[in-house]
């Protein structure tokens, strides 16, 4: 029983049946995009210090205290920018590819828990709906590549749809490893399940998530949709105004989803002990969105075929054999103690990793023309 | 220390392979004939002493009475060095041989010297300008361009 | 074409796809320039690239035919403008040549070590800005953007300026350094390569930058010879041929440093040989600033010098190539003609070579790794 639910029973027995089930819904549905745009706002300034950080060099540190009121400033000046939309572009799937790059991220965080039982719905395939979810973006920014009448928007989308469709598949595979473990794909269940965070029971399912959610985030290493220094800002090369602060807004939201799945799939969720739920959130995604900015500043980026040869050779065999490993401890180890699998697991990772750095080789090649 | 090969040396070496090719000859350069410099060119690259295989410069000069290219070559193993030059005495049409299928490095300058200059190197397999854009008209480094 | 028989047999199905052409424009944040390449592209693939320059031509050389020889000086400074101690170098060389001017020792020193910090200078900028074309997101600019502000600052004491110099003048340089300037330099050399140890910990064995870079844009060595490729693309294709080894100008044998030379030569041993340039020109720094003899900055050179009638082929190792200049003289004041052997875009003539069969994202990293500056192409 959420708090949402219960709130609405509360509110049933004095107003009439479809104000206390639209009422309810509408306030939580603003907390929580309320919740979302004040943490992207946050992650947009804090990716800019750690850069600067990163690079030897101050952030943004002009407006306000250490530059707290730059992202507002970004957000002011893009809006303010002229909408411009090229002339000979399709001009409705240019003007819909935005929304729907940026309306399933927002989807994506109804079924985050925020608390024991603050979660806007308890979907019991919770997981399922979350991979879901996160593929309709893929469709988005196709067609933006496609709507904006421009080779290197082309160029970009193309590698859009190569990278995002075949990172899906070992990001599927870590999180059924999850699930295995749980036993249930409600996302209340899998952080309620989590006495040992899953870092440590599954690290091999945990690396491999990690990548594959960074590929699907199209950040650095993997970021050749956008790659400045080739094809000079991809997929949203025709965008200005209104429409690329949704791209922009759009990116840093996926990096807020995906964090948030990490912290509760892999880092069990909101639980800690003293502070309250919320703040151990935030402070879990904050911490897996260092890592994710650390990699961007200090990587550079692989090229699309070494892309999809990491995708496919190197992650989705480690990730299934994950899933066989885990089914076993499953099977055969859950009455003993949960430690023993986590030493198990360790070597395991460990074992397997080594193994594919030596065998894998980033394929591709100078091709004969 | 690159040792700059006497031109009178070199050009008696070249008179007796192609004989009549040497227009002149000075301690500074060997002046070939225009019709021979493409064979002079190969003689000097691929002769066992002398192997220039390494086309550093290509220019042109305009002196009012005719053009000259001057072509700096040198040999990267034994290092030594010599500057061929060819000249071409027609104002409308100056034409020279082109080196390239020699030593690919003539590719981008005598595109250039083509462009600002005007002189035609006949067999260079991409003749246009380089610098200047397709539409333009006249030769801007030749003396009397402005 | 789909041609798909009746009866549900599927007999032939064979797509037809066209490469198309992409212009990787003049404004491209990865040009190093105004440059312009028009690409053929199959899918990601390329077929064929044709360079197209000129936007930045200002008609240098025909500048030149109407200024005086030390007029001539500023002009050079702006061909390459990332290294314009070096193009005054050559320059001067050239007309000391010429007119056969003889340069106090002190001079000569001066020379050198303004020759070899523009070099360091130079490679710094080359590397961080080869890894951003890789993706690296500037981090590694400006890790490199330190070092060489420091170099900046120490030009700046010296000449007053920070890009375009305009420093040597024919006969020796225009100003004796201040007395601050050879105590900060020994600072920056004792911790340069403790810096470029850092580079090399961050970057050589970086696990994407190997799978970027190694094997990527081979320029095999007869190709090199053939286009007459010179500078840090020439030694990283095994062949160890350096101006200043091979035909030793101002007073380069006096000092002692080697000469890297790389193996394969494809982009990451282009980017090894320059790593370790730095560290040789770290070594001759450090020689010549304990050689530094007192003495003139400049000898007494007429304010209108007139050459006798000749001319010159002057060249010196540039961080980019082989500058040279080709001066014709009518004992004049200005140059008769005045021509400039541009290193990058003689090393350019490879391009289509390096780059054929490779993909729009290893094209880029070629281009980067050959070092270009359009100021210098185009002239």
């Amino acid at each position: 029983m959420t708090l949402l639910e219960q709130f609405q029973l509360w509110l049933g027995s004095i107003w009439p049946g479809w104000a206390a089930y639209i009422v309810p819904a509408i306030v939580g549905i603003v907390v929580v995009l309320g919740f979302v745009l004040t943490m992207v706002i946050v992650f947009i300034w804090y990716e800019r210090r750690l850069l600067g950080r990163f690079q030897v060099r101050l952030g943004p540190n002009r407006l306000g205290p250490e530059g707290i009121f730059q992202p507002i400033a970004t957000a002011v000046k893009i809006l303010l920018k002229e909408d411009i939309v090229p002339a000979k572009s399709d001009k409705v799937i240019h003007w819909l590819a935005p929304v729907i790059v940026f309306v399933p991220v927002l989807m994506i965080f109804a079924v985050v828990p925020f608390g024991e039982r603050a979660i806007l719905t308890d979907l019991n395939v919770g997981v399922v709906y979350v991979v879901a979810i996160s593929s309709i973006s893929a469709v988005g920014i196709y067609m933006a590549g496609w709507a904006s009448n421009n080779k290197y928007a082309l160029i970009s989308a193309l590698r859009a749809v190569a990278q995002m469709v075949s990172y899906e598949l070992p990001v599927v595979l870590a999180i059924l490893g999850v699930v295995l473990m749980s036993g249930s794909l409600s996302m209340t269940q899998i952080v309620a399940s989590q006495k040992i965070p899953f870092l440590l029971l599954q690290p091999l399912g945990f690396v491999i998530f990690f990548l594959g959610t960074v590929a699907e985030m199209n950040r650095s290493p993997f970021d050749l949709l956008e790659a400045d220094s080739e094809i000079v800002a991809g997929y949203h090369i025709e965008y200005s105004g209104m429409k690329f602060a949704m791209f922009y807004l759009g990116e840093y939201g996926h990096a807020l989803a995906y964090s948030c799945i990490i912290a509760t799939l892999f880092l069990s969720g909101w639980q800690g002990p003293l502070l309250p739920p919320i703040i151990w959130l935030v402070i879990k995604v904050m911490a897996v969105f260092f890592v994710i900015v650390w990699m961007r500043s200090t990587l550079p980026r692989l090229r699309v075929d070494q892309l999809m040869a990491f995708a496919w050779k190197g992650l989705l065999p480690m990730a299934i054999i994950n899933l066989f490993i885990v089914a076993a401890e499953v099977l055969w180890l859950s009455e003993i103690t949960p430690w023993l699998m986590v030493a198990v697991n360790f070597v395991f990772a460990g074992v397997l990793v080594l193994l594919w750095s030596k065998l894998f080789t980033l394929g591709g090649g100078r091709v004969e023309v | 220390m690159t040792k700059a090969l006497n031109g009178e040396e070199v050009a008696k070496k070249i008179t007796k392979k192609f004989p009549g090719s040497i227009a002149a000859a000075d301690k500074a350069a060997v002046v070939v004939t225009r019709k021979s410099l493409y064979q002079v060119a190969e003689f000097l690259k691929n002769t066992p002493k002398l192997d220039f295989d390494y086309l550093t410069n290509l220019t042109a000069v305009d002196y009012t009475d005719y053009f000259e290219v001057v072509y700096h070559l040198i040999s990267l193993k034994h290092n030594h060095s010599v500057v061929l030059k060819a000249r071409c005495y027609d104002r409308d049409k100056p034409a020279v041989p082109s080196v390239v299928s020699l030593w690919r490095a003539a590719d981008f300058q005598e595109r250039e010297a083509y462009d600002l200059m005007g002189i035609i190197f006949e067999g260079h397999p991409n003749l246009k300008r380089l610098l200047l854009w397709e539409g333009f008209v006249g030769h801007p480094l030749r003396r009397d361009y402005l | 074409m789909l041609d798909i028989r009746c009866g549900g047999i599927i007999s032939e199905m064979a797509i037809r796809t066209e490469p198309f052409i992409l212009n990787i424009g003049p404004q491209h944040p990865s040009t190093h320039g105004v440059f312009r390449m028009r690409v053929t592209l199959d899918g990601e693939v390329v077929v064929d690239v044709e360079p197209v320059i000129g936007y930045l031509h200002r008609g240098i050389e025909k500048l030149g035919e109407t200024r005086t020889y030390t007029q001539i000086i500023p002009l050079t400074d702006r061909l390459d403008y990332v290294a314009s101690m070096t193009n005054n170098f050559a320059y001067v060389l050239a007309v000391e040549k010429l007119a056969s001017i003889e340069v106090p020792e002190r001079a000569e020193y001066l020379r050198i070590i303004m020759a070899e910090m523009m070099r360091i200078a130079n490679h710094l900028m080359a590397i961080g800005f080869f890894l951003n074309d890789l993706g690296a997101m500037m981090t590694p600019v400006l890790y490199m953007w330190r070092e060489r502000e420091k170099l900046l600052d120490l030009f700046e004491m010296v000449c007053g300026q920070r890009l375009t110099y305009n420093y040597m003048r024919i006969g020796g340089v225009s100003h004796d350094i201040p007395e601050e300037f050879l105590p900060a330099l020994k600072r920056f050399v004792a911790e340069m390569p403790g810096f470029i140890d850092e580079y090399d910990r961050l970057l050589s064995q970086n696990e994407v930058l190997l799978a970027r870079t190694k094997g990527v844009g081979i320029l095999p060595k007869d190709t090199a010879i053939n286009t007459a490729a010179s500078g840090p693309v020439l030694r990283a294709s095994d062949v160890k041929w350096d101006i200043r080894r091979a035909d030793p100008y101002s007073i380069y044998d006096r000092f002692d440093f080697e000469i890297p030379v790389g193996t394969v030569g494809d982009c990451y041993d282009r980017y090894w040989v320059r790593m370790q340039e730095m560290r040789q020109s770290v070594r001759i720094l450090e020689q010549a600033i304990a050689q530094l003899p007192e003495g003139e900055a400049c000898a007494k050179v007429p304010q209108l010098l007139r050459p006798p009638v000749g001319e010159v082929y002057g060249h010196i190792e540039a961080p980019k190539g082989e500058l040279g200049f080709h001066l014709v003289s009518d004992n004049s004041i200005a140059p008769y003609r005045f021509h400039i052997r541009a290193p990058t875009l003689i090393n350019m003539t490879a391009l289509k070579d390096m780059a054929i069969g490779w993909k729009v994202a290893d094209l880029i990293i070629i281009f980067g790794s050959i070092d270009v500056c359009l100021g210098e192409i185009d002239r």
